[in-house]
């Protein structure tokens, strides 16, 4: 057991886990602002992955795929404010994570039905050679994801910090009446930040979709995505990230030294139970807002 | 208020539509062939299982165009969307076990899972089973499974025949001692499968197996090939996956540079699905095949010619002759056959479960009826029996360029004098838990 | 006015505290159970009962076991499939060990294995809450999935990890006809679902529901979340572990582990989001619909002869159930007992306006 191996396997969990990131902001995202913990993220991942792919393959030049799914997602964001948050507001928290399952059921029909369930290639140039540091393997690809993410989570954590749009969200989600007494905009609100998220689960659909092929399994990636969020906290951007370094990492790791002892296939479980335990000592997640509860 | 109402009225419509449904019985023409047809065009499967889909409803389309049916019957099939999940698959089978005026004639559940479940129905219902080329591999003791016909080939023969290639690239089976082999594998009942074969090669020729399960869907496998390439560097690596886990694979294979040509795939991770999404990637990667790929035999001429031509084809035009649909085109055939041997004893008449299941037993399809039935190039000719569900089969292995599968192998025949034993050890304990006495197959005709 | 209570005194406590106070109810529920076990196995045809009925008892009994937990107690679980997995294992493992013992005893034991595994999941629920706890219940389920394919002794050491149950048979007499089978799930489902009634009508279901609603007001004033929250635990558990067993021996036969993997947990919790969480007759409505929707999904294009493919269909089948969801959600959130409660006060009055 060398230690350039136990290297290789922590820097590729890292990279790894980063790709999880990508994924967890976009549930962050939507539970920092409006308090609703999204089930349909991974089906929005998919359907931007699909869009883009889709309509690259009319031969549509790159910028202007990207611009148009964009649009389609903000429609998206639009269509579900109206038709699933508007009547739903000021409900239960877990009454509007069904209706999210319900979304991501909706989606993941729908998007197959107008692309296709067929397997895309997803090739927008990114390159995927091994590199050496010293006898160290990485790979490009995966080092691209960790910019990629980095600079999103910096420049929406930018975004919530700074402007009267993130503090407006910021809002919204401690109180959903209590913001609309101060006169800010519930609806306009809700859809800008499904937009956002909309817009991270495009960039998290085309690093994926680039990873494994654009088909409906990309759709699964939410629930790798789920140990981070409960790690780094549902309401925390820069949790997500260390979320997801800390659970790549730990799942790799644990897969490479434990596994072989138990049998192997532990990383899906490990993440979760990894999670669970620091949840046991934090129940709010390392980052994540104290849960205050009063009688 | 009014948003009770409008569940109350569709709650009252489901129950209305079931109570009509009950009594559905569209009018049935007397002289057809129901043949069902289990597929997955939807889900996380649905790559692979669209393509095989097509292969198998337009080779029945065929028959039905080109020839007016088997012998004057028409075919009539109906698609049922299992999804590959085990509850829709035997609701799928409960639903048109009965359907066509002598019942369904046979199943395809494409699916492992839904092959066991039904393995369980199907004999009760006397309806045979094509699991061809998945499934139960001791199925191909056909004294304890009569009803189950895994033809062309199981995991266990597809294992040792894989194990013969590389020994044969190496120069020789005592080449392969001190040899690494490793096993990339779905973690589930399907990947599990041909363990034991790998086991006893390993142990027979001196090689060192390692095996190293991959959990469903298998979207992340850096861990996996971090420790295959970079800790236990095997010579040869095998894949049994299904679905995403193949492209991912054969993806971070790429990445971390382990080389494609030691790198194959049952023949379920040999498709294009499973090589397209990896790009580049995947050039070199070979893959076990139990048929050509390509639409390299007359058949697929009479498919453009009947059905594309005149815009009747279920895919699209290029894709006619890929792997998977492939596949499907030659299940088709098999039980066509099958049907046309029955009708030889039974009459030129619809079919029941039964008789179906005589035909698919004393199936014989040799070099010349390959020809006339436009595979030539496709398959080798096999011959079924009673003891012997698999029928003569061979394998080989084909290689991917990065547009097409070539054929890089002769075709290879297992070494039944390890697998046979094996087989009929594990259809014994089977027989034994089910208290099923075993056919005497001198017994019958 | 065919639902008044009026000339109906109760002249003893017991009967002031039966289930079905009202007289009506008590024919209704009578005329049910006549049905369901006389009627129905009859006049329905195989199809149906293989199919249709027999899954939907079983799943109807996993869905009361989570509805304990998540609708009367208020912990939301996403592990129900894998509890269902272990009392399927567990009776399997039982059964070969002890093959004489009764198929009953089997299945209580395969139960008390499942509470005994959910008591050590349940564990986190007393620190964590909310939907942290439903992603930590996401980790039972993963572990144990795992548990079933790579632990060799709970799959009886099969070589690919599918295991075939024995064939059902109840005092010597063999079951294997769909009439039979459907007779004997429904008794036990019967029985256990009257032994929950009773439970959530005495003191367990009230101090789970104050857990449910308040928990630290109900610690304060005496009940202990330890007991209550693992009770639940436990009890689900055991009601979601005969659910698997049943599955098991009654309905698939050959069971593989992606049975009871995380779209079964999913299942279970539409059902009792759509049937109503908080309600025993929530958990049969949710669990009809839940079977019969995808099936009448798939059929409704057929009859009305519309010529889509099966992937269409299958799509649209998606869609239909996603939006069916959000619809209930929004229309009635406490689901379709609610539903039936409203009807029930509408006949109060009906047919007088007021």
């Amino acid at each position: 057991m060398n230690l350039s191996f136990i290297t290789e396997v922590t820097l590729g969990g890292l990279l790894a886990g980063v790709m999880y990131s990508l994924v967890a902001l976009g549930f962050v995202l939507i539970y920092k602002a409006s308090g609703v913990f999204n089930y349909a993220q991974g089906s929005m991942v998919l359907f931007a992955a699909l869009s883009f792919v889709g309509v690259l393959e009319l031969d549509v030049p790159i910028w202007l795929a990207l611009l148009l799914t964009v649009a389609i997602m903000i429609a998206l964001a639009y269509v579900v404010e109206r038709l699933v948050l508007r009547p739903l507001v000021n409900q239960a928290q877990i009454t509007l994570f069904m209706a999210t399952i319900g979304i991501s059921f909706f989606l993941d029909g729908f998007g197959q039905e107008v692309w296709g369930s067929d397997v895309h290639a997803l090739n927008i140039g990114i390159p995927q050679n091994p590199i050496f540091l010293g006898s160290i393997l990485i790979n490009q690809f995966d080092l691209i994801a960790a910019v990629v993410a980095g600079s999103l989570v910096a420049a929406l954590a930018l975004f919530f910090q700074y402007t009267r749009v993130g503090r407006a969200l910021r809002a919204v989600a401690d109180d959903h009446q209590a913001a609309m007494s101060v006169g800010i905009p519930l609806k306009s609100i809700w859809v800008v930040v499904w937009s956002a998220a909309g817009i991270v689960a495009l960039v998290a659909g085309i690093m994926w979709g680039s990873k494994l092929g654009v088909q409906f399994s990309v759709a699964l990636v939410a629930l790798k995505a789920l140990p981070v969020l409960i790690l780094g906290g549902f309401t925390s951007i820069p949790g997500a990230i260390i979320g997801g370094l800390i659970i790549g990492a730990g799942e790799k790791l644990s897969e490479v030294f434990l596994g072989p002892m138990l049998g192997g296939g532990i990383e899906a479980w490990f993440a979760y139970m990894l999670a669970m335990l620091v949840l046991l000592v934090r129940p709010q997640g390392l980052f994540g807002e104290r849960i205050i509860e009063r009688v | 208020m009014s948003g009770h109402r409008l569940i109350v009225s569709l709650l009252s419509a489901v129950l209305a539509t079931f109570a009509l449904a009950g009594l559905d019985t569209a009018a049935q023409a007397q002289n057809e062939q129901f043949i069902p047809a289990l597929v997955y065009r939807s889900g996380p499967y649905a790559p692979n299982g669209i393509p095989f889909a097509n292969g198998f409803a337009d080779y029945l389309a065929l028959i039905n165009e080109r020839d007016g049916g088997i012998s004057g019957v028409k075919i009539t099939t109906e698609e049922c969307e299992t999804g590959y999940l085990t509850d829709r698959g035997i609701e799928c089978y409960e639903r048109l076990k009965n359907k066509g005026p002598t019942g369904a004639a046979v199943f395809n559940p494409l699916s492992t899972g839904i092959t066991y479940a039904l393995i369980e129905r199907a004999p009760a219902d006397h309806i045979p089973i094509v699991s061809m080329g998945y499934g139960r591999s001791d199925a191909a003791d056909g004294r304890v499974f009569p009803w189950v016909f895994p033809i062309l080939g199981t995991y266990w023969m597809q294992a040792d025949t894989l194990v013969q290639y590389v020994a044969m690239q190496e120069g020789g089976y005592d080449k392969l001692k001190g040899k690494k082999i490793a096993l990339v594998y779905h973690d589930s009942p399907y990947g599990k499968e041909p363990l034991p074969v790998f086991q006893a090669l390993a142990k027979q020729y001196g090689f060192e197996f390692e095996s190293y399960p991959v959990t469903p869907p298998g979207l992340e496998q850096k861990s996996i090939w971090l420790q295959i390439a970079r800790q236990f560097r095997p010579d040869w690596t095998f894949m049994w996956g299904w679905g995403v886990m193949n492209s991912t694979a054969i993806k971070e294979a790429a990445a971390i540079g382990y080389p494609r040509d030691h790198f194959i795939g049952v023949w379920w991770s040999g498709a294009e699905p499973d090589v397209i999404p990896a790009g580049e990637g995947a050039v070199g990667y070979k893959a076990g095949a139990m048929h050509a790929a390509g639409p390299v035999a007359p058949v697929h001429q009479d498919i453009f010619k009947y059905l594309y031509d005149k815009g009747k084809g279920a895919a699209k035009r290029e894709e006619v002759g890929q792997v998977l649909y492939n596949r499907g085109m030659i299940n088709a055939a098999l039980e066509v056959e099958a049907i046309r041997t029955a009708q030889a004893k039974f009459g030129k008449k619809p079919l029941t479960g039964e008789q179906v299941r005589w035909g698919l037993e004393n199936l014989n399809i040799d070099d010349q009826r390959i020809e006339q039935i436009g595979f030539d190039g496709l398959i080798s000719p096999l011959k079924l029996s009673c003891a012997d569900h698999q029928g003569a089969s061979k394998l080989r292995v084909q290689q991917w360029d990065g547009k097409n599968w070539h054929s890089i192998s002769d075709w290879l025949t297992p070494d039944q004098k390890l697998l046979r034993p094996m087989v009929e050890q594990s259809a014994e304990m089977y027989a034994k838990e089910k208290n099923i006495t075993p056919r005497d197959c001198s017994k019958e005709s | 006015m065919l639902y008044r209570e009026v000339g109906q005194f109760k002249t003893s406590y017991a009967a002031d505290q039966a289930i079905f106070p009202i007289r009506q109810d008590r024919i209704g529920s009578i005329v049910v159970l006549l049905v369901a076990f006389a009627v129905i196995p009859l006049a329905a045809n195989e199809y149906w009962l293989r199919t249709l009925l027999t899954p939907f008892l079983i799943y109807a009994l996993a869905a009361i076991g989570l509805n304990l937990l998540t609708g009367y107690a208020g912990q939301v679980s996403l592990g129900t499939g894998a509890f269902m997995g272990v009392g399927a294992y567990a009776a399997y493992n039982i059964s070969i060990w002890l093959p004489s013992l009764n198929i009953i005893v089997v299945l209580m034991l395969a139960g008390l294995v499942a509470a005994g595994v959910g008591i050590l999941f349940g564990l986190p629920s007393l620190r964590i809450k909310g939907f942290y706890l439903a992603v930590a219940t996401l980790a039972a389920q993963f572990f144990l999935s795992w548990a079933f394919i790579r632990v060799p002794w709970v799959t009886h050491y099969s070589a690919n990890g599918i295991v075939t149950f024995p064939p059902l048979v109840l005092f010597g007499v063999p079951i294997t006809t769909p009439a039979g089978r459907y007779l004997f799930t429904l008794s036990i489902v019967a029985v256990l679902a009257l032994i929950a009634k009773n439970l959530v009508r005495g003191n367990a279901g009230r101090s789970w529901m104050a857990i449910r609603d308040m928990d630290i007001a109900a610690e304060i004033i005496g009940i202990r979340p330890l007991r209550t929250k693992l009770l639940a635990f436990a009890v689900s558990s055991f009601y979601c572990g005969i659910a698997g067993a049943l599955v098991a021996y009654v309905f698939l036969v050959s069971v593989e582990p992606a049975a009871f993997d995380l779209d079964r947990s999913f299942q279970i919790l539409f059902m009792i989001i759509i049937g109503g969480l908080g309600s025993i007759l929530g958990c049969f409505l949710g669990a009809a619909f839940i079977t019969l929707l995808p099936i009448f999904l798939n059929r409704v294009p057929t009859s009305l002869g519309l010529p889509l493919s099966t992937a269409t269909i299958s799509h649209i089948e998606f869609m239909t159930f996603g939006a069916l969801i959000v619809f209930f959600l929004i229309v009635e959130p406490h689901g379709l007992a609610r539903l039936w409660q409203i009807a029930k006060e509408k006949l109060r009055l009906w047919p007088f306006p007021h």
